[in-house]
């Protein structure tokens, strides 16, 4: 595409073009960034949206519903709402951290998505090291919530700092843990190859691919990943960085309008990060389940559709955790289990009895 | 001038700036974060050179855990920085000293005299070679005892500062979840039979009369 766009800007350019050809590279994947980031922020909206309707049917109530048809206008509403707010900002809190706070939360939860292919070719950067770089800015996420507990000079957005740098820590030990042993059967950590790697099997001969993903011989990590996904960021049952109950609100205590939201809308994005990543490792990304249906971008909205049900699913139905139980899953369940699974899957491999070739 | 220039010039800016005020800053906890802002950059340079793998273990070991933690400890401690720079003027010989000759190390290296850098050959690298995956074929089997032996070396430390620091109070009145889940009913109640208990007769209102 970038083949057909350039040429025409020559020519509409002339003799400016070549002002403007060291800064194109910029120019041409800010416009990509733009194509997948407003998708992704109507979806943050919508999520918001279904969450409470899901929630609301759970419980035998109606949810939303006064805004627009159907209530579909809720979320615009909820926007505009904390759009015309007020920030404010408490007298004793450090401006420019308080400040900092919501931007280092979203900045990871948007720059993820950068190595995260939608469908072959779909991708704005098909980087090599596409594992690493989603292993690497999702461990910068924490500091959105240090540094707005810390700048709030607050006791219970200090508290809820605390929990999430304990938490987020631990849950991404478990997480990359599990990871590695999708590495090891796709020998990539490009994201693209990762799926194609899974298009390949004995069930995928057969004509139903779905066996083949990563899920089925990969079971216990599958679990591994997809609860430490939720821990990570901090959804019921694990949502003790803000749980209202014991500090209301955590590290957003002391936020208001689009301040607040910036920590919503990375919370929601990081809940549709993690899905992509999980239909990335171990669902099979954009591949068919079934050999006579095509592939594509289908596919794999669907599955991320799936895991985010999962995700307001289990927040209506789990009491939360308790600090100390989250503390001991991740370290004495998750990462002796996941570093037994790297054992097993590496002698699995070694085996005749193999089903990686 | 090629946009990778341009990147470079930017990354280089901004780290000389953040590492500047890391030790400017007079607030602990924004030093730490221009740590972190220039650990960032640093990480951005050395993906220019094609060393994605070392930049993305900078950002995720350096950044991702070892900063947080540090941010964690530095955020709890109440520092005194004008207590802090009371003897600035005394220590600023050995200190000067000291940076001096590391000013003067890392010249001798980068002048590349002793390490043949100047005579390297220019890299003209494949399209599909990963910097990742070469990485890994020379650390697992050209130096692969080296490295078990130093992954060894670091369990050992990994244990040792558990062992250094775990201590078991007296007084604690932790709870074990194990123990919590591991519970049965009988274990907290205990249902006993015994012959059902009937009301005596009130006694009659005439016996007194």
């Amino acid at each position: 595409m970038e083949a057909m766009v350039v040429p025409f800007l020559e020519g509409l350019l002339g003799s400016l073009w070549p002002l403007v050809k060291p800064v194109w590279p910029l120019i041409w994947t800010l416009l990509k960034i733009v194509l997948i980031l407003s998708p992704l922020l109507l979806s943050v909206a919508y999520l918001t949206f279904w969450e409470r309707k899901i929630i609301g049917w759970m419980q035998v109530r109606i949810g939303p519903n006064r805004v627009g048809p159907w209530g579909l206008l809720q979320p615009i509403a909820d926007g505009l709402k904390l759009f015309f707010k007020e920030v404010l900002f408490p007298t004793a809190a450090d401006k420019k951290l308080f400040v900092l706070g919501p931007v280092m939360a979203i900045a990871p939860a948007l720059a993820a998505w950068a190595v995260i292919p939608f469908s072959p070719g779909w991708v704005l950067a098909n980087v090599d090291a596409g594992v690493l770089y989603l292993l690497a800015i999702s461990s910068v996420g924490v500091y959105g919530i240090i540094v707005a507990g810390w700048a709030s000079n607050s006791k219970y957005p200090f508290f809820g700092a605390m929990r999430a740098a304990a938490q987020m820590i631990s849950y991404e030990v478990s997480m990359g843990l599990g990871l590695i042993t999708v590495l090891m059967v796709s020998n990539s950590l490009n994201l693209t190859e990762i799926v194609s790697a899974q298009s390949k099997g004995l069930f995928a001969g057969y004509g139903l691919g779905l066996f083949s993903w990563n899920w089925l011989p990969l079971l216990p990590m599958f679990g591994v990943y997809l609860i430490s996904g939720v821990a990570e960021t901090n959804r019921a049952p694990f949502d003790v960085v803000e749980g209202e109950s014991e500090i209301v609100a955590g590290h957003m205590v002391e936020y208001s309008g689009m301040a607040f939201a910036m920590f919503f809308l990375a919370e929601y994005a990081n809940m549709i990060l993690i899905s992509a990543m999980t239909s990335v490792f171990f669902l099979g990304g954009w591949l068919s389940p079934v050999g006579f249906l095509p592939n594509g971008f289908h596919w794999m909205a669907a599955k991320m559709a799936a895991i985010l049900f999962f995700f307001l699913w289990i927040r209506a139905t789990f009491p939360r955790y308790r600090y100390d139980q989250i503390m001991r899953l991740g370290w004495k369940v998750f990462v002796p289990l996941t570093l037994v699974w790297i054992l097993v899957v590496g002698v699995w491999m070694m085996s005749p009895l193999t089903i990686w070739k | 001038m090629e946009f990778k220039t341009i990147l470079f010039y930017i990354f280089s800016v901004v780290t000389v700036f953040a590492a500047l005020r890391v030790i400017t800053a007079r607030n602990p906890v924004h030093a730490a974060l221009f740590l972190v802002l220039a650990f960032f950059n640093m990480a951005g340079l050395w993906m220019l050179l094609q060393a994605e793998f070392l930049a993305l273990a900078l950002i995720m070991v350096y950044v991702g855990a070892v900063m947080v933690l540090f941010l964690f400890v530095v955020m709890m401690l109440d520092i005194n920085i004008e207590r802090i720079r009371q003897g600035f003027w005394n220590n600023l010989p050995l200190g000067a000293l000291v940076g001096l000759l590391m000013v003067g190390e890392m010249a001798v290296v980068l002048s590349g005299r002793y390490f043949g850098l100047a005579s390297l050959p220019p890299q003209n690298l494949p399209a599909n070679y990963s910097n990742t995956k070469e990485l890994a074929r020379v650390l697992y089997t050209d130096y692969a005892y080296p490295f078990e032996i130093a992954s060894v070396i670091l369990l050992v430390a990994i244990i040792a500062a558990v062992m250094l620091t775990l201590r078991r109070r007296k007084d604690t009145k932790a709870m074990h979840p194990s123990d919590q889940i591991a519970v049965k009913a009988k274990d907290r109640m205990r249902i006993v039979k015994m012959a059902p208990e009937v009301e005596l007769p009130a006694p009659s209102a005439k016996q007194g009369e």
